[in-house]
Parts: structure tokens; sequence; C-alpha cells
């Protein structure tokens, strides 16, 4: 397998505050990855970085072997690298299916309808609703459109920031089906999450991130059997 | 009073064109562009250069007038509001009110402050005869292209790729930005368009009320930001109403009750409907995000 995303001594700063002290990790083609850590560990400070929306003061991010270095988020979606943003972010004032054209912002209009379709096919629930306010879904529903919308830029990489958050289990179960579905379908997956348990069920590899610092990193299914990580994210 | 109503919806059509440019930077670049009423000045001195020192027919001066404003707004944010993207708003409202200075001073410099008497552009077309009363051609026109112009705006903001992009951007610059929209591009995209009709505003406003001096634009700025505040800051429809609304009770409190205090009688109607209504007519939260 191809290396997709190759990020090396990674180091970002809030001002002074250093959020972000030399990781490195990578994403092969195919791969789910997933970077698990508590609340504030860093989570979304690197996938914000790796997506062009921060400056890192230093490293490199390599996507399919190109620098991103200071390339700013607009064009590291054309270059086909989608972030899904924590807190879903969805237009609210916009409808459902204007979210959607959003996401397609970056291609071909003669694209548009393939896209649709087959966002639509791993959401019905969008097609119910394309013609809603988004600002009136439910979460569950903001987090399928929020997925939906980064997946018609056609990304070959999918960053997924936290998509279970505040929502019940069973849609958690449901979100994290179609993330595998989503996969299956050839798109490689960088998942952030608080609720390891379900990114170490779905994911091939993970990667531990303590307070700025990779602290363990793995086969997902080793690490989710390793007691260090069972007592720090699983409860026990 | 059917005339007063006419002169407060041609008035109040004037102040609506101005406050779209108001309501459209302030609602995808979130700041004040207290620049926005000296724009419109300089439209009208580019118009009236074009006519009367030009000798060029009107509708050519109006082009002009609207291509060098256009110009101007994107120089005004690329120049003096871009580099503040990141400060504090209160830093942004005095390099506002510093542009404006600016404007005004360059045109004291260029055009002088001897007053100019604005050509009546439509002096060839005819009146309309309302039963007694008579409505000029500008104030027909005006209410038309105010009109037009928000049809347009409307089919552009919610029909158009580059128009829904700009509601994203006002939505959230950040997730705009993960679509892949160059949101200073964006911005810049907006000031064009807000001084393109600020141009447009400024030839109808001179039209109807000839005198143009350096400080013309002031005033129906300011009146203009208090309507588009009335109708609901970021709101295009909300514009349009404040814009009339607000030109209406102006000329109804010069005709009624005193002319000098209709600008008071203004400004308390807006303090009343922020009172009652603190998003203005049709304005909505707007929910503050990173
Ligand atoms: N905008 C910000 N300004 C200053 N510090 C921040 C900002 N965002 C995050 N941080 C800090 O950076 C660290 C990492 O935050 P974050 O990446 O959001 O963590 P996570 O996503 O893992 O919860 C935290 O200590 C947090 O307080
Ligand atoms: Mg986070």
């Amino acid at each position: 397998m191809e290396t997709m995303l190759q990020v090396q001594d990674l180091q970002v700063y809030y001002g002074s505050i250093h959020a972000i002290k030399g990781i490195s990790f990578e994403v092969k083609e195919g791969e789910i990855v997933t970077l698990i850590g508590a609340n504030g560990a860093g989570k979304s400070t690197t996938l914000n970085t790796v997506g062009g929306l921060l400056k890192a003061r230093s490293g490199k991010i390599l996507f399919e072997g190109k620098d991103l270095h200071g390339m700013a988020a607009d064009r590291v979606v054309a270059r086909g690298m989608a972030l899904c943003p924590e807190g879903r972010r969805v237009f609210q004032h916009m409808t459902v299916l204007e979210n959607l054209e959003m996401g397609a912002y970056t291609r071909p209009a003669s694209e548009a309808a393939d896209s649709l379709e087959k966002v639509y096919a791993l959401f019905p629930r969008l097609k119910e609703r394309y013609h809603q306010i988004a600002g009136t879904l439910s979460g569950g529903e903001q987090q399928m459109l929020a997925m939906g919308r980064a997946l018609m830029s056609r990304p070959r990489l999918m960053m997924l920031d936290e998509p279970s958050m505040g929502l019940a289990p069973i849609l958690v179960k449901q979100i994290f089906n179609i993330i595998e579905d989503m996969n299956k379908q050839g798109t490689t997956i960088l998942l952030v999450e608080q609720n390891a348990q379900m990114a170490l069920s779905v994911a091939n590899r993970a990667y531990v991130l303590e307070t700025g610092r990779i602290s363990l990193s793995g086969d997902a299914s080793e690490l989710a059997r390793s007691e260090e990580i069972k007592k720090a994210y699983l409860g026990g | 009073m059917l005339a007063n109503l006419i002169n407060g919806i041609s008035l109040g059509s004037v102040y609506a064109i101005i406050a779209l440019g108001y309501t459209m930077v302030y609602g995808i670049a979130k700041m004040l562009n207290f620049a926005h009423g000296d724009v419109i000045m300089v439209g009208a001195y580019v118009a009236f250069c074009a006519i009367t020192g030009l000798g060029w027919p009107p509708i050519l001066a109006v082009l002009a007038s609207v291509a060098v404003c256009t110009v101007l707004g994107i120089i005004i944010e690329g120049l003096a509001y871009k580099p503040l993207r990141n400060a504090t708003s209160l830093a942004v409202l005095i390099t506002a009110i510093g542009v404006s200075y600016f404007l005004q001073n360059a045109a004291l410099l260029i055009w002088t402050s001897n007053t100019k008497v604005f050509p009546n552009i439509f002096a060839d077309l005819p009146a309309l005869q309302l039963g007694s009363t008579q409505v000029a051609p500008v104030t027909l026109i005006t209410v038309l292209a105010n009109i037009v112009i928000m049809l347009a705006l409307t089919f552009f903001t919610s029909k158009t790729k580059m128009g829904k992009a700009m509601r994203a951007v006002s939505e959230d610059k950040g997730a705009a930005t993960l679509m892949g929209i160059n949101v200073n591009r964006t911005i810049s995209m907006t000031f064009a368009i807000g001084s393109g009709l600020a141009a447009i505003a400024g030839v109808l406003l001179c039209t109807a009320y000839p005198t143009l001096m350096p400080t013309t634009g002031a005033m129906p700025g300011i009146k203009a930001f208090t309507a588009a505040v009335f109708g609901g800051i970021g709101s295009i429809p909300g514009a349009m109403l404040g814009g009339v609304l607000l030109g209406v009770i102006e000329i109804f409190g010069k005709a009624y009750i005193s002319t000098q205090l209709s600008d008071a009688i203004v400004f308390a109607v807006l303090i009343i409907v922020l009172l009652v209504k603190p998003t203005g007519l049709l304005g909505r939260k707007v929910r503050e995000k990173v």
C-alpha cells in the first residue's frame, strides 16, 4: 500500500501555547487510521493543521508525496483531501442540497448529479430532506450532512473530527457503519475520536495522542486489547 | 399625501440601494464599512465629470461610474480592510472612518469644495401623471432600479454558485474554506458589488437632489446604515424594507412634523424598533462561530 499522508515532526502553536509538540504519523491508501486521545490532547489541532486551517510552526505534511506546508485549506480541498470538522459546521441557514452543492465547490458542474447520487445512496435521509434548512435537522442528520458535504468534493482522503460527538449510541453505530462503507468504496480515512472503543473497532491502525505528543501507536485491534488503553480510554 | 408617499418611497429606494451594500458587506465580512457613503459621492463625481466634462451620454457615464466604484471598492478592501482580517472590530471601524475621511479629502483635492450642480440625466423622459400628482422620471427610475437590483441580488445569492458561496462565507468562514471557497476573493467580490451599487445610488441621489460636494455621501450613508440596521443587518429584503420605510418616515416627518426634526424622528424610530426587536425588522440571530 502506498503512503497517502505522511506527517513528520509537526509543531503547532496557538500564540505561545505549544499545542502539538512534534508528532509524526502516516496514513496509507485504503486505510482507516484513527487518532484517539482525551479532550484537549490536540486531535483537532492536528487535523486542522493538515487540512490547512492552521499553520504549523515546523514539520512536514506530505499528501501523495507533495508537501502541503502552508497551503490554505481551500487549495488543500482541491488537491483531494476533505476535512469534516468538529461540531459539524453545516451551513445552518442553507438547505441540505445547497450544503451539498457547496461541498462540490471545487468540482466541475458536470459531476454534480453523479456525486449527489453517491452521497444520497450512503445517506438516504439527506435525499428525503434535501429541501430542508440544515439548521432544522437533528444532530445525527447534521452529522450525515457534514460527511456527505465533505464527500461531494470526491476526496481521496477524508478526515473526520469526532463524528460521534453528542450523538445517541444507535446513531453512533450508524455513523461508524457509514464510515466503513465510505472506506470500502475507496476513500481513505483519518478519524479523530474521543470514543476510542468505536474508533478502534473500525480502524486498521491507531495513534494515541496525549497533550500534543503521540504516546502509543499500532494495530487498532491490538491497541484495543492493551491494558494501558483500556485503563485510560475504554473505562477499565 | 400621495406626493409625499411617492417622494418617500423614492428617497427610500436610494437608501435601500446603499443599504444593500452595507448589509452585504456586513453579512459577509462582519464589518461596518463606514466609507460606503463616500463611495456614493465618488460615483456621483465620476458620472458628473463624464457627462459635463467629457460629454458622454448618461448611460455610459453611469457604467463608467459603476466601473470606477467597483474597482475602488476592491482597492479599499484590499488595502485597508484585508490586512485587518483578524484585528478587533474597533480597529476595523476606526480604519473605515479613516477611509471615509480619506475619500472626502481626496474629493476635496480633486473636485474642490465648490458645489457642483448635477445634471438631470432623465430630462428627456416624460413625467408620469398619477391623478393630480406628477411623478418625476427620476422617481420612477429610482424605484424601478431598486426593485430590479433587489431581485437580481436575490437571484444571485440564491441561485448562482458564487452567490451561494457568499452565503456560505457569511455563515461560517472556516467551513466555507473547507469547501474550497476562497474567502478573501469572496469578500473582495462583495465589496465590488456593494460599491458598484453605491455608484448607481450616487447617480440617482444626485439626479433627484442635484447638489454635489465631497460630503454629499456622508448623510445618506449614515441613513442607509440606519436603514440596514432597521431592516435587519445582513438581510437583503431587510435592507430594502428598512430603506423604503426610512425614506417614507423621513419625508412624512418633514411634511407633517418638522423639517428640522425629521432626522431625529428617523433615528427615534430606529431606536424604538431595536428596543422591541434587536435584530431589526427582518434580521435573524447570528450565531458567532470561530
Ligand atoms: N484557538 C485556540 N487558542 C488557544 N489554544 C487552543 C485553541 N484551540 C485549542 N487550543 C488548545 O490546544 C490544545 C489542543 O486542543 P484541541 O486540538 O482542540 O484538542 P482535542 O481536539 O484533542 O480536544 C488544548 O490545550 C487547547 O486548550
Ligand atoms: Mg477536538
